[in-house]
């Protein structure tokens, strides 16, 4: 009775235990699969089984058919990751690893350097994932938790219309109102207030890093609130109801379901930082497009994404070709990684709560 | 069979369809664009009217428009699209044949020219003037500048507005307290490759450290895509300077630098001043029309101004298509003039027409002259 | 010591009601975002539109013109890229839910999932290498195809889902009926799911009407009308982008025109998604 809290604390613990346990311990998803139904399973690749399994052709040939349009999936992917490989052979073999850390983008003279689209990628998401995340779980919070589902369901309706915005039209409004706004009203501040900071030093143009990492927070942040949405709601509800039996208050509830879903939520802002690596157009038209590392958040920066954007129709130059179609691979090869990363964090957490996981 | 429904009937049917148009046409898309442009070849058959697809410089897009335009209504059976991408894209799409002619400000540099799959002409249409252009509260008078005062600016080496180089052609000018902030083109450009010729004519170190370029790497600023990227960052933002096509900065009322020339004298960028360029160097004109008429002599010359140039191949692959660009360069090059002026361009002198003349005369399709064919 | 308790108890208590109110001011100033987007493009769009807008095709600057041809253009690169994205992205689905195990699957599933979160530029500039450069010509079927690689990720997905909610007691009966598997899912499997799957056939379409970046450097765009599929073609998007960044306030005033256009038609298509699929959520 004294000491409240510290028995919730130990609550958040042993929960956690056993929500991550039942999930390690969960044999199968609980959607059965019909496969199995039909005894189809076959553990080792075997076409003909594959393909007619029930011994009746018209079975074969629809199955073939699905088959062949999965299939044609895969190839795609494969061609892309192929086209891109050998049409950036040439800058593969001339720079190698070198690629990755040169500091020049120079056509005239054909040194090709990646590192400040790099930089200028890593930093806008990084910006925008340090106001997205908090924003996010804010209203996801909001949305499982607290708000009466009257309300709820409207206003998750409205954020998620964020995320139906085109990338173009973000851009079309960064350009002409939110850049001007923070070149008036946020920039000078940050700069009087933690000028002594390299992050706000120099010129106040509107048109730079900063304001590339805002649009980006704007546009990942219905993203993150959905893939968190569905992780919240996945914990249990008799897990609430522990918390709330014990005493906990609202907020001290909402931490033990925090705890719980934590992998999921790192899935969904690690799914929200590959959304913003790959951003293009918005990003495009408010960073300011210079190939060059600057502390200050400030100043004009690149992206990768941005700079094939505005390169990829006039490089005349084979070399010049190839290193933009590599930069490309890189931005491919980083988006798959990140993306598939944050699809496994966030199945641990959803898997057998069926199709509320969100293909996006 | 029992089971089967109308509604499962229907629905099956619905995916065999879907599944059949699917295959077609995965197969057939790729057949009929192959088999109906051998070679970026007749696609103007199929709806009666020739079409042919330009794409390149920003610099003369507000002409090309105009042109296109005009020449529409006097040809309705010609529809001429242009795309303004950038002169390095105008360069590398006529290279791939994705487009029927590019436009460049800059000349094809001899590499450039090598590695093209067919001899390409360059047709000079107009003159245009590269200016400075920039964007300060409380300064009236027009700014002026010498050459090296403007390398400086754009090496990064003067900083600050009021600084004391910029203050010594500007007495009396409020110039403010604050920073530079230089725009320049993120995407390749024939108005950087003018510009940065200029600034490696009269700046040995520009020449040394950054050179001339469409796209060079810039010491300082921001990048903004084509004239119109760079026009509007400059509107957008205090104390920016920048360099665009004089059209650009006219249209949108932004003042423009007066530039001290090889005679000393300080010019405003106009039509008679980039006239009088040109007439200084038409002497020294090369037999490709290739040139480089930057910083040229001449008392009223002034000094940022260029040809800018249509790209296409000296043998075209079709000859309807040929034909309806051999006919349009021809008008633009004389008829088309007329419209240069109120667009802030200036017309071809004569005898450089003269020139433009015979390099359209020269192209041909099987061997034919397709001029000649009228 | 019963102070204390009463203490700590009121800090958590005040505690929980602030952190409460904190999050209800994320939801209300997301929203607010969204409004004041919205507004601003309403506020800005409704001053130049007007018919002879919506119907006529671009002119030189100062001339006036309009956005026919890029809506136009948009909806046919719309039909392009269904014809052929949603069979493939619906066929890949009905597999993986159907036949969805082993390894061959699980791989697909994979990229799938993955594949949906590839930058669109990247598929751009794959469909250049691919389709723009041995045809030479930059083409709305190069567009189609561009929005159709974009498309079969979030369509199989969707579709695989859908199916899944199927239950399976259906099938069973349907096969206990002698039904060859064909048959039990086009008849029976694909009926139950239909409209979940019209739904994400739906949001995809909306999803990649929005799309810019992969057309830069396919359908490239046009200043006509065009009906011809190995031509390039205009859409709302590219139109867009090329305004916005024009110095041209003339043509400021149609970007914003033009981005209401497009913001209608992604905004009815969601809320007509979410009206038919209402009581499922």
């Amino acid at each position: 009775m004294i000491r409240i809290d510290s028995s919730i604390h130990l609550f958040i613990e042993s929960t956690n235990q056993c929500f991550n346990e039942s999930i390690l311990m969960k044999p199968s998803p609980v959607t059965p699969n019909p496969a199995t139904a039909y005894g189809a399973s076959a553990r080792r690749w075997n076409w003909r089984r594959a393909l007619a399994p029930t011994g009746n052709a018209g079975d074969a040939i629809f199955r073939g058919l699905l088959f062949l349009a999965a299939l044609l999936l895969l190839v795609i992917v494969g061609a892309m990751v192929g086209s891109m490989a050998s049409n950036s052979a040439l800058s593969l073999k001339r720079f190698g690893f070198g690629f990755l850390t040169g500091q020049t983008w120079n056509p005239v003279r054909d040194e090709f350097g990646a590192l400040p689209f790099i930089y200028g990628t890593v930093m806008s998401s990084l910006i925008a994932l340090f106001i997205a995340v908090p924003l996010s779980l804010g209203v996801a919070i909001f949305l499982v938790e607290q708000a009466p589902r009257r309300l709820a369901r409207p206003i998750a309706f409205l954020v998620e219309l964020l995320a139906a915005i085109p990338s173009v039209v973000y851009g079309l409004w960064g350009i002409f109102v939110l850049a001007p706004v923070l070149r008036e009203y946020v920039e000078p501040p940050l700069a009087r207030w933690l000028g002594w900071l390299p992050l706000f030093q120099g010129t106040v143009t509107g048109i730079g890093l900063l304001t590339g990492g805002v649009i980006l927070a704007i546009m990942i942040t219905p993203i993150i609130t959905a893939v968190v949405r569905d992780v919240l709601t996945a914990v249990p509800v008799s897990q609430r109801e522990a918390a709330l039996a014990l005493g906990a208050t609202k907020w001290e509830t909402t931490r033990v379901v925090l705890a719980n879903a934590a992998s999921g939520i790192a899935g969904a802002i690690i799914l929200g930082l590959g959304r913003a690596i790959g951003e293009t157009m918005a990003v495009t038209m408010v960073i300011g497009n210079r190939p060059k590392i600057s502390a200050s958040l400030f100043e004009p920066s690149y992206t990768i994404a941005s700079v094939i954007a505005n390169e990829f129709t006039e490089a005349t130059d084979d070399l010049y070709l190839s290193a933009l179609v590599e930069i490309g691979l890189i931005l491919f090869l980083v988006t798959f990684i990140v993306n598939g990363i944050a699809k496994l964090l966030v199945w641990s957490v959803t898997r057998g709560t069926s199709g509320t996981a969100r293909a996006t | 069979m029992s089971f089967s429904q109308k509604n499962s009937r229907a629905i099956s049917a619905l995916l065999c369809v879907a599944m059949l148009s699917l295959f077609l046409s995965g197969c057939s898309g790729e057949r009929v664009g192959g088999g109906a442009l051998p070679g970026g070849g007749n696609a103007g058959d199929s709806g009666g009217a020739i079409r042919l697809q330009g794409a390149g410089a920003t610099f003369p897009n507000p002409l090309y428009q105009k042109w296109l335009s005009e020449y529409g209504k006097l040809n309705p059976n010609v529809r001429i699209d242009y795309q303004s991408i950038g002169s390095g894209g105008g360069i590398k799409q006529i290279q791939a044949q994705t487009v029927d002619f590019g436009a460049s400000d800059a000349p094809m540099t001899d590499d450039e020219i090598r590695k093209s799959p067919g001899e390409l002409l360059h047709v000079p249409t107009v003159l245009g003037a590269v200016v400075l252009t920039y964007n300060l509260q409380g300064v009236e008078q027009p700014l002026k500048f010498s050459p090296e005062v403007i390398a400086d600016i754009f090496l990064g080496k003067i900083k600050r507005w009021d600084d004391a180089r910029i203050k010594a052609d500007n007495a009396g000018a409020s110039l403010p307290a604050a920073d530079i902030t230089v725009v320049h083109r993120s995407d390749g450009s024939g108005t950087t490759a003018v510009f940065t010729d200029y600034l490696s004519k009269v700046s040995p170190e520009w020449k040394e450290k950054v050179g001339a370029d469409k796209s060079p790497q810039w010491p300082t600023g921001q990048g903004g895509k084509g004239n119109e990227g760079v026009t509007g960052q400059i509107k957008q933002q205090p104390n920016t300077i920048g360099y665009v096509e004089l059209a650009y900065a006219v249209q949108n009322r932004l003042p423009v630098a007066h530039i001290k020339n090889s005679a000393g004298n300080f010019v405003e960028p106009s039509i008679d001043a980039v006239t009088a360029a040109a007439a200084a160097t038409t002497s020294s004109l090369p037999e490709d029309l290739r040139t480089s008429i930057t910083n040229p002599t001449g008392a009223d010359a002034y000094p940022i101004a260029s040809y800018t140039y249509i790209l296409a191949y000296k043998e075209q692959k079709d000859a309807a298509k040929g034909k309806a660009l051999v006919d349009f360069l021809w008008w633009g090059i004389h008829d088309g003039e007329r419209f240069a002026k109120d667009l802030q361009y200036a017309p071809l002198p004569a005898d450089v027409v003269k020139r433009a003349e015979a390099k359209i005369n020269s192209i041909t399709s099987g061997g034919k002259t397709l001029r000649a064919a009228q | 010591m019963q102070a204390s308790v009463q203490t700590k108890d009121k800090r958590r208590r005040l505690t929980s009601a602030v952190m409460t109110t904190l999050t209800a001011a994320c939801a209300v100033f997301v929203v607010l975002v969204l409004v004041i987007i919205l507004g601003y493009i309403a506020l800005r769009g409704l001053g130049s539109l007007n018919l002879e807008f919506l119907i006529s095709a671009p002119k030189p600057v100062g001339e006036g013109g309009g956005i026919g041809n890029a809506i136009l253009g948009t909806l046919i690169l719309l039909l392009m890229a269904s014809v052929v994205g949603l069979p493939l992205g619906i066929a890949t689905g009905v597999y993986l839910a159907e036949f969805g195990e082993g390894r061959f699957a699980s791989l697909v599933r994979f990229v799938t999932d993955t594949l949906t979160g590839v930058p669109s530029i990247v598929v751009g500039v794959f469909v250049y290498t691919l389709i723009v450069l041995p045809l030479k010509q930059f083409s709305a079927m190069a567009g189609g195809a561009a929005l159709a690689l974009i498309m079969i990720p979030i369509v199989a997905r969707t579709t695989e889902e859908m199916i899944r909610l199927v239950p399976t007691s259906m099938r069973e009966g349907a096969l206990a009926l002698g039904a060859p598997q064909w048959r039990v899912t086009t008849g029976v499997v694909l009926p139950a799911a239909a409209s979940g799957i019209a739904t994400g056939a739906m949001l995809a379409i909306a999803r990649v009407s929005g799309e810019t970046a992969p057309l830069l450097f396919t359908a490239f765009g046009s200043r006509f009308f065009n009906f011809y599929l190995d031509q390039p073609i205009a859409s709302l998007t590219v139109q867009i982008y090329n305004y916005a960044i024009s110095p041209y306030d003339e043509w400021h005033a149609q970007a914003w025109a033009a981005t209401l256009v497009l913001m209608t038609l992604i905004l009815s298509i969601n809320i007509v998604v979410r009206f038919f699929t209402r009581k499922k959520f």
